[in-house]
């Protein structure tokens, strides 16, 4: 019953009522075997330039050499439709470090759209990528997705309708995203077991959840060290369409910025509104419904030492997602309330040393604890001053080397 | 046309004559004609392992769309490949293996079959049709891959870096599938063959004492790694302790043996703790057990690929498993292994249905 992270949701019905203009399958394969070639053939410093139009892929690609920039014309001028894939699990896979990709899209890829795995030094800029039949369970899991890498910059990229994470990053470390537009994706940005993440001037928008930051169980590391910054958060209110079993399927829709299981973050000068379950959720791992599978001994299934501050808060909370979270809201608000800003599942970590779960600075926004150890029985707005606290700002992240001068 | 035929045959004579020379290394550029390479050609009847030239095979192999594989190993001197327990062998450079895949045929449908005795290290082209033939080569700077792709006369193949698409129209009984048959261009090779995702080295996959250490199938009486230290394949190690997975076909061994063994030789390329799918947390080796294993594990980031399941491993409940929906489903975006299949493998889904249902247990 405390499992109140469980999305109520039809899995396989599109999620929502705009229409959208779904593309035809291009036909011009003819651009395929010289791209892979180029791939190929890549050499240390190459810059492999993407020309204008519309190119169709009915392989994914991939790409194994350092040091190597992948540069098109334009999000919305060298598009790489995947339209007609029949082999791949991504549209372009990288295992390689001093990589940059900037100005193109990836369009309708079966699986994932740009895979970045195991590199470092690593731009992505001004990339698109879209499933253009607008949010369907059917569409690939992530948007931009690099994996086990470090020292990365992800900026001005647009990420639409991914059936997962828009933009993913998981299992790196140093990190910005900033400035990038995620819409009516699952998540809209996610980053996962990630240390030192700065993620600003974005905004995410009309995902089911808009900024993810999680912890997942048996990796190799725990995240903890994301800022979340200066982003616009808003009406994250898209029925969930991820896979039932992923872990992004337990997201409530109208989530705002969500933290899960996840060490030190912190959240300012975002402007959050009109995410209608809640603008901030901090959660333990015993909320979502991934809660009783397996384990490593050592994973921390505890939110600790997250601090809200400075935010501008407007609207949420007025009709959750979830018969659940409907039943919290109608105990702790009425009919006609809403939930607060920030809602808590409640759990403590009982060797948490007495660091502070949640701090909060910022006038008037109160957090719902909604004591989900105790099938939230005991629920209620939290009015002890126990989450009047400060903490230790964490430093800016510093991209090193090459990418030092992007700053 | 009296005159033109003996030159003719002269001519393919003269060919054919400087294929069956020496297996040959090249160092640098790849040849575009594999029979450059010696190491297996056709005489227009029969696909031919050259002298000197090894056939191997493995205990259990890669399911690839129910393709039959032809393996050759050459070592280029004296110099023999180093013995290992556990971990690739390590070749000289120069070695040079092959992979040739082929179809039994039936007018122009290939047929779901088993290999034929090879024991003349020869194959018969009026009975089988040669797809592709992949090429490791062991270089100064490590291994390359090449993928080699075979004409329509099956007189020789061709290089392709880029890969390919064949449309292949398989029959089994009564059933009769088309599928696009797809060759991996030459990058898709590191995709399997990077089997450590920190370090990228392209290795041979099938070279480790496990999947070699069985009967010899073409030197009939011998244990094949016996016989690969006899003819200084490999140098004398302690070759009589070697591990040996089981041949997942084999009734006679454990269900939990056959079934590690096929997950080994199909996923743990990738499913190891240092490869590229270590970003999963599962890891597929032999030696792998609990959540690692799946068991009760639930995914990361499978996307479409949970097909609606919440952990890789129920134990007793196969259409709950993550795992086997993986195996069955073709959607490139769920499907494992992510390369080199377009079709389901009936039989080794099969096994690891029955393998699942049988453990004992349960999650949560």
């Amino acid at each position: 019953m405390h499992r109140w992270l469980i999305a109520v949701c039809a899995v396989g019905v599109a999620a929502c009522g705009q229409s959208v203009d779904e593309k035809a399958t291009p036909t011009d394969y003819a651009y395929q075997d010289t791209l892979m070639a180029q791939l190929i053939d890549a050499q240390p410093g190459d810059i492999i330039e993407i020309p204008e139009g519309v190119h169709a892929f009915n392989r994914s690609l991939s790409l194994n050499v350092d040091g190597v920039t992948i540069r098109g014309r334009g999000m919305d001028k060298s598009v790489l439709s995947f339209k007609g894939q029949i082999a791949g699990a991504e549209g372009l896979l990288v295992t390689a470090s001093d990589f940059t990709i900037e100005d193109l899209a990836i369009e309708d890829t079966k699986g994932d759209g740009l895979k970045i795995s195991d590199g470092e030094n690593i731009v992505i800029r001004r990339v698109r990528t879209e499933w253009t039949g607008g949010p369907k369970t059917s569409n690939g899991a992530y948007g931009i997705y690099p994996v086990q890498t470090k020292n990365v910059l992800m900026e001005e990229n647009v990420a639409i309708a991914a059936a997962d994470a828009g933009l993913y990053i998981g299992q790196s470390q140093n990190v910005i995203v900033r400035n990038n537009r995620a819409e009516f994706n699952v998540a809209g940005i996610e980053i996962e077991n990630t240390t030192g993440a700065d993620v600003y001037g974005n905004v995410a928008a009309n995902n089911t959840g808009g900024i993810l930051v999680f912890n997942m169980p048996n990796l190799k590391t725990p995240g903890a060290r994301t800022r979340v910054f200066a982003n616009e958060v808003y009406e994250n209110n898209t029925k969930n369409f991820g896979h039932e079993g992923t872990p992004v399927a337990s997201i409530p829709a109208g989530s705002g910025v969500v933290v899960n299981s996840n060490d030190d973050v912190e959240i300012f000068d975002n402007d959050i509104r009109d995410n209608k379950t809640a603008n901030v959720i901090v959660s333990s791992i015993f909320s979502a419904d991934y809660a009783d599978a397996a384990a490593q001994d050592d994973f921390d299934p505890y939110p600790e030492r997250i601090f809200v501050y400075e935010n501008r808060f407007d609207g949420g909370g007025n009709n959750p997602d979830g018969l659940e979270l409907q039943a919290l809201k109608l105990a702790v608000a009425g009919p006609l309330g809403r939930l607060p800003d920030i809602l808590w599942d409640g759990y403590v970590n009982p060797d948490g040393g007495g660091d502070p779960v949640i701090c909060v600075q910022n006038d008037g926004v109160q957090v719902l604890n909604a004591d989900g150890p105790n099938g939230n029985k005991n629920a209620g707005i939290a009015d002890d001053g126990v989450h009047d606290c400060t903490l230790e700002r964490l430093p800016a992240i510093s991209l090193t080397g090459a990418l030092a001068e992007q700053m | 046309m009296r005159l033109i035929a003996p030159l003719l045959c002269f001519l393919l004579a003269a060919c054919s004559g400087e294929r069956a020379a020496s297996p040959t290394f090249y160092g640098e550029a790849a040849p575009y004609a594999l029979s450059d390479w010696g190491m297996v050609f056709t005489d227009g009847n029969r696909l031919v392992v050259n002298d000197g030239v090894t056939p191997y095979d493995l205990a259990t192999p890669l399911f690839s769309d129910y393709a039959l594989k032809l393996r050759t190993v050459w070592l280029p001197g004296a110099e023999a490949a180093s013995y290992d327990e556990t971990e690739t062998f390590d070749f000289p450079v120069g070695s040079v293996i092959t992979k040739t895949f082929y179809y039994p045929t039936r007018g122009n449908a290939a047929l779901v079959g088993t290999p034929p005795p090879l024991s003349d290290k020869s194959l018969s082209l009026d009975a089988f049709r040669l797809i592709e033939t992949r090429l490791l080569v062991r270089r100064a700077g490590g291994w390359t891959a090449l993928p080699y792709i075979w004409n329509d006369e099956q007189t020789d193949a061709v290089l392709k870096r880029t890969g390919d698409i064949k449309a292949i129209t398989l029959v089994r009984g009564d059933d009769e599938t088309e599928f696009p048959y797809i060759v991996p261009n030459q990058n898709q090779c590191a995709a399997c063959h990077a089997t450590n995702a920190d370090t990228k080295e392209i290795q041979p996959i099938g070279m480790k004492a496990r999947h070699l250490n069985r009967q010899s199938a073409f030197s009939p009486g011998f244990n094949q790694l016996d016989h690969w230290v006899a003819s200084g394949i490999i140098a004398a190690g302690n070759v009589e302790k070697a591990p040996a997975n089981a041949a997942w076909t084999d009734k006679t061994v454990p269900l939990d043996a056959r079934a590690r063994a096929y997950l080994d030789i199909n996923c743990s390329h990738c499913h190891n703790p240092n490869g590229a799918a270590d970003t999963s947390g599962l890891d597929l080796e032999p030696s792998a057990r609990g959540a690692a294993l799946g068991v009760c594990k639930p995914p990361i980031a499978a996307g479409g690929g949970t097909g609606g399941r919440r952990v890789a491993i129920a134990p007793g409940a196969p259409d709950a498993s993550i795992t086997l929906f993986r195996m069955e489903t073709t959607d490139p975006a769920a499907m494992m292994p992510e390369l080199g299949r377009a079709l389901a493998h009936k039989e080794g889904v099969h096994l690891i249905r029955e393998w699942i249902s049988e453990m004992e247990g349960s999650c949560g």
